[in-house]
């Protein structure tokens, strides 16, 4: 297994994807270090093996997109879907991150240092995202399963159309979505918030988290909600 | 003997066009239930549609083909602009994505079955790609739909083609739903969702929102499949021509155009009925939107909505599309709204299950129920069960293999060695409305309504 640089300045993003996905999954690469990013898209979209990619700068859309078991840095910030659809594995932006992290993923841990933007974490589906600073509005939008951990601030309507994900949030939530609520925190939400906090190599006392989750007083067609829907 | 007089009595009988029974019903059902109604299928008002065009079959000008001796070849191709390994179809009739949810786990195996038997391709749908699917498939197309239920990129790289879904015919600018009674342990776990809920998919897709952010999808999915599978763009009919040119420019190697005639498992009526352009004038429009880009036969074009038989599908091909989807016709092959199913070669009655939805054989579009009298749309374990996977195999395969008939017959009739090569010139249209759509002239003229000024 060797480690490797890889500079985007000099190869193409096919390249380094092609790399990811064959001698990677052939476990001939312990560690890639991408040089030269400049904001490229879709960097180690898809991988599939316990590879650790460390991305030198800005990335793109969709880094770490589709992610499965891999170790994927950005050392600065990261585009729209950042980790969308990660099945498992890890993502840890040190920036900010723009609209759509964690997209409909499924498992994986996000964790994004600094702010994120709009729908954070929208249709989340059994992945743990942790944010470091605050996120945008619509954030966890209709998020299924899973769970979000926000030390900063959240924007307009956070958790609209929530079902089974839980939401942490420590700071203030301009707007609660429909069939949202902030519900009492129990030990084991507390024993979550710790373990999330400590994978992210954050510290923040769990006891000043708030719980949100769902009403579920839509999930079945309610006459009497009109525009809720 | 005393005669009594004749009962005279006249009863009014005079309908209102504006508030007859249909309207009434809706009304009555409105103010009932405060809900708008969810139904399945597609929309059963008239439109202008292939019915209303004829081919020109050669004569002196031109030359036709012996029917049964003359090779008329039906392999059809998609995929040529950028994918690695493009899909190749003995015919070009696929079938629609229909969901894992919708239809039942037998249903998606007669589909998998009688497609690969015949050399086309099947597609997934809302909710996530089943292993029986894969394995009845030889040529899967996989959906990645604004939900991304049970997307996993896994199946990304078992699929042979991605078909990125904008849009439905049936709704296009509205997201799916699947009723409570549907979503069962299993549907329910693909997707993510408790069970028994009554589920809305979005509408808009998780992270991306332009056709700019659009074209950096189609990348990731090219990245992720290392350039090798064709990626699909597939849109619900409305603004086709502008649609189609940003489905291009996003990097699409084939568009599938749905028309407002498309089918769905359950949508509000209001969607079906009021919004989206019937099939017929939304195929010129993309073929249009293909011409003008010089993008003919580089990029190809699918079209679904109302494609119900051979004929339709050689009119299809005629006016320029380089396949077509059908999804409501295969399940009318399975048996949809007929008033019987086969068990052990034995029909069966299915009258009581649609007296129980209030409906009858001919009249049924109450997928969303998932009752199913005939078992097609279902998850329950007992109507499951009305649809033997063998026989619909069977049934859907006689089906498309007639249609294939129907096809080559018409083209070899027009002369052709190829069906691909069935041209807008072989058609002329029946009426006014569909001339105006087609861009045909009306039979037995050369106007065409709306060129040079007309
Ligand atoms: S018979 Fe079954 S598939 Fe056909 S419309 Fe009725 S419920 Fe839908």
């Amino acid at each position: 297994m060797e480690n490797l640089t890889f500079d985007l300045a000099k190869s193409s993003l096919r390249e380094l994807n092609q790399l990811l996905h064959k001698d990677a999954k052939d476990g001939k690469l312990g560690k890639v270090t991408v040089l030269n990013p400049d904001g490229a898209h879709n960097i180690a979209v898809g991988l599939d093996c316990p590879v650790e990619v460390e991305v030198q700068g800005h990335a793109g859309y969709y880094v770490g997109g589709m992610n499965k078991i891999a170790t994927i840095t950005v050392m600065g910030s990261a585009g729209t879907g950042v980790g969308e659809n990660m099945m498992s594995g890890k993502v840890h932006v040190k920036g900010f991150a723009s609209n759509g992290a964690g997209a409909s993923a499924h498992g994986g841990l996000l964790v994004i240092d600094g702010d994120a933007g709009l729908r954070c974490g929208i249709s989340l589906k059994g992945g743990d995202i942790v944010v470091g600073g605050s996120v945008g509005s619509f954030s966890a939008f209709m998020a299924q399963a899973g769970r979000m951990v926000i030390c900063g601030d959240a924007g307009d309507a956070l958790g609209d159309s929530l079902y089974e994900a839980v939401l942490y949030v420590r700071g203030n939530i301009k707007t609660l979505g429909s069939d949202a609520q902030i519900e009492p925190m129990s030990q084991a939400d507390l024993d979550t918030v710790a373990d999330l906090l400590a994978q992210a190599g954050l510290k923040h006392d769990p006891k000043g988290f708030k719980r949100i989750a769902s009403k579920r007083e839509l999930y079945h067609w309610n006459v009497d909600a009109n525009q809720e829907y | 003997m005393e005669s009594k007089p004749a009962q005279t009595k006249h009863i009014s009988r005079e309908e209102s066009a504006g508030y007859d029974s249909k309207t009434l019903d809706y009304i009555r059902n409105a103010a009932a239930h405060g809900l708008y109604e969810i139904r399945g299928m597609g929309a059963k008002r008239k439109v202008a549609n292939f019915d209303d065009l004829v081919f020109l079959g050669a004569s002196l000008s031109r030359y036709a083909l012996e029917g049964y001796r003359e090779k008329c070849n039906t392999k059809t191709i998609l995929g040529t602009r950028f994918a690695k390994k493009p899909i190749e179809l003995d015919i070009p009739i696929t079938i629609a994505g229909m969901s894992f949810g919708s239809l039942s786990a037998n249903v998606k195996e007669s589909l998998g079955r009688a497609a690969s038997e015949m050399g086309t391709s099947t597609t997934t749908g809302d909710g996530g790609m089943t292993q029986e699917e894969r394995q009845s498939s030889k040529t899967l197309v996989y959906q990645c739909l604004p939900s991304r239920y049970g997307f996993n990129p896994d199946d990304v790289r078992r699929a042979d083609a991605i078909e990125v879904v904008i849009g439905q015919g049936a709704k296009p600018g509205g997201g799916g739903m699947l009723l409570g009674q549907k979503v069962s342990p299993r549907v329910a776990k693909m997707r993510t969702l408790p069970e028994g809920i009554d589920q809305r998919s979005a509408c808009r897709h998780p992270d991306w929102t332009g056709p700019d952010d659009l074209a950096i999808k189609i990348q990731e999915l090219r990245e992720l499949t290392d350039w090798e599978k064709p990626i699909y763009v597939k849109v619900g009919a409305t603004r086709t021509f502008n649609d189609v040119k940003l489905a291009v420019h996003a990097g699409a190697d084939v568009v599938v155009v749905d028309g407002m005639q498309g089918g769905t498992a359950a949508t509000q009526t209001c969607f079906i009925e009021h919004i989206g352009i019937p099939t017929l004038g939304a195929v010129r429009q993309a073929v249009d939107a293909l011409e003008d880009l010089d993008m003919k036969g580089k990029v190809q074009l699918i079209v679904s909505g109302g494609i119900r038989t051979g004929p339709d599908v050689a009119k299809a091909l005629a006016m320029g599309a380089d396949a077509v989807a059908i999804g409501q016709g295969v399940l009318v092959a399975l048996g949809c709204n007929s008033d019987s199913y086969i068990q052990n070669g034995v029909h069966h009655s299915a009258m009581e299950g649609y007296a129980a939805l209030g409906t009858a054989p001919g009249f049924c579009h109450h997928c969303h129920t998932g009752k199913c009298p005939v078992g097609i749309t279902t998850q329950d374990p007992v109507l499951e069960q009305y649809l033997n996977p063998e026989v619909g195999a069977m049934r859907l395969r006689n089906y498309l293999k007639t249609l294939n008939m129907e096809l080559t017959t018409i083209a070899r009739a027009c002369g052709k060695q190829n069906v691909h090569h069935l041209e807008r010139e072989d058609l002329v249209a029946l009426t006014v409305e569909a001339a105006a759509m087609a861009h045909l002239p009306l039979a037995g003229t050369n106007w065409i309504p709306g060129s040079n000024g007309d």
